[in-house]
């Protein structure tokens, strides 16, 4: 064979060519097998698609003045931590806290008053993730993990939560916890409708997002014998949470840093 | 060549050491890699899927990723399969309520190629049908 510089380049050129066809055909398959998949989902959701969470703001009233956690009543606590899988680090400074009670002093910190009632003096409030109107938590998150939905709820994404803790930095309520280990073995009695979290997952409080899809009210408001938790849609004019705040007076906490929390105390 | 034979016993060497992982395991008598056994439900009422037997093939993890963001971010729990049937979008609850067990079904592909998704890190895995 003729081994020219002429020929040298023209099989060169061909070979190259082929080489890259090869990837183009390659890239249009993967293209084509891409679309398919795509649209065959696409299909799917089209069928579904239908605005299931309404715009609304879900709110919780406790009326302290029924509450009875001073005496030791832990029902909400303990209904909370079945149907949510939270562990129990037997450990206070890792410990994950949905709802928790606070001395009264404590939980209202920017109603300080020397002069409380004895009763007041003694009484514990319970305490959630006030699903604030106005979340910091949800600013500061990087991923969107948590977010928050049309009725009002702060849900967690816990697919999507990277652990970096900053809507626990954000939030002024202490209403977010993080695992610091494994929770599955600390967990007495898996609930096994309901998901465990991972090592390295804030969560909190969402309002029972799960109950409310199937039409029941959250755990703790169904746990209390003393119905001092009431539920409900601030938007709706009838509804009991709107009657109770008409008629009692109500306090929130820290309202005055604008997050506009969602958990009203009647006192 | 200058010192073929050194060459050519070196390269003998060299291939043998090499390809050993394949002698070791034609020596066990494992000639070829066990294909995965799935363990399909049983009943005649979990006989049908949520969606075709290859879309679920090629796609179910689509499908789930998919099913994550429409039940926790968009709030939406219901989903209507390629035969117009009404699922619950729910891992727990749908797949596992016929895919008992799940060492039997996810875990042979999955093994089989390697994989290792998290979803049981905290969704709960059902360990056989006697735990359901």
């Amino acid at each position: 064979m003729n081994k020219s510089r002429r020929n040298f380049l023209k099989i060169a050129g061909i070979a190259a060519l082929g080489v890259t066809a090869d990837k183009f055909v390659d890239a249009h398959a993967q293209d084509t097998a891409k679309k398919v998949i795509k649209k065959t989902i696409d299909a799917g959701k089209k069928t579904v698609k239908s605005k299931v969470v309404q715009k609304e703001r879900l709110a919780m009233v406790v009326d302290l003045r029924k509450c009875v956690s001073q005496n030791g009543c832990t029902k909400c606590i303990d209904a909370c931590n079945k149907t949510h899988n939270i562990p129990d680090f037997g450990e206070s400074k890792d410990a994950i806290k949905w709802i928790w009670k606070e001395p009264y002093e404590n939980a209202f910190l920017d109603h300080e008053n020397f002069y409380l009632t004895e009763e007041f003096k003694n009484k514990n409030v319970p305490l959630f993730c006030n699903n604030c109107d106005n979340p910091p938590c949800v600013e500061v998150c990087p991923t969107q993990a948590t977010f928050k939905r049309e009725d009002g709820i702060v849900m967690m994404d816990w697919h999507r939560c990277i652990g970096c803790r900053y809507c626990m930095a954000a939030c002024p309520y202490g209403s977010r916890s993080f695992n610091w280990r494994d929770p599955r073995p600390f967990i007495k009695d898996i609930n096994p409708d309901f998901p465990t979290r991972m090592r390295g997952v804030v969560e909190k409080c969402i309002f029972c997002d799960e109950r409310l899809a199937e039409g029941l009210p959250p755990a703790c408001v169904e746990a209390c014998t003393e119905k001092a938790l009431v539920f409900g849609n601030l938007d709706d004019p009838e509804s009991e949470v709107r009657k109770l705040l008409k008629d009692n007076f109500s306090i929130r906490r820290k309202p005055g840093l604008g997050t506009n929390p969602e958990v009203y105390y009647l006192v | 060549m200058y010192d073929a034979g050194k060459i050519i016993i070196g390269l003998i060497i060299f291939v043998g050491f090499f390809t050993s992982p394949i002698w070791y395991d034609v020596s066990n008598g494992k000639t070829a890699l066990k294909e995965p056994e799935l363990v399909l439900p049983k009943l005649e009422s979990q006989k049908e899927c949520v969606g075709t037997k290859q879309f679920m093939r090629d796609n179910h993890m689509i499908l789930l990723n998919d099913w994550r963001n429409e039940v926790v971010r968009e709030g939406n729990r219901k989903y209507i399969s390629f035969n117009n049937k009404t699922y619950n979008m729910s891992l727990e609850k749908t797949c596992l309520n016929c895919h008992t067990d799940t060492k039997q079904f996810c875990d042979q592909c999955h093994n089989y190629l390697g994989e290792s998704p998290y979803c049981w890190d905290c969704h709960i895995e059902n360990q056989g049908p006697e735990k359901k």
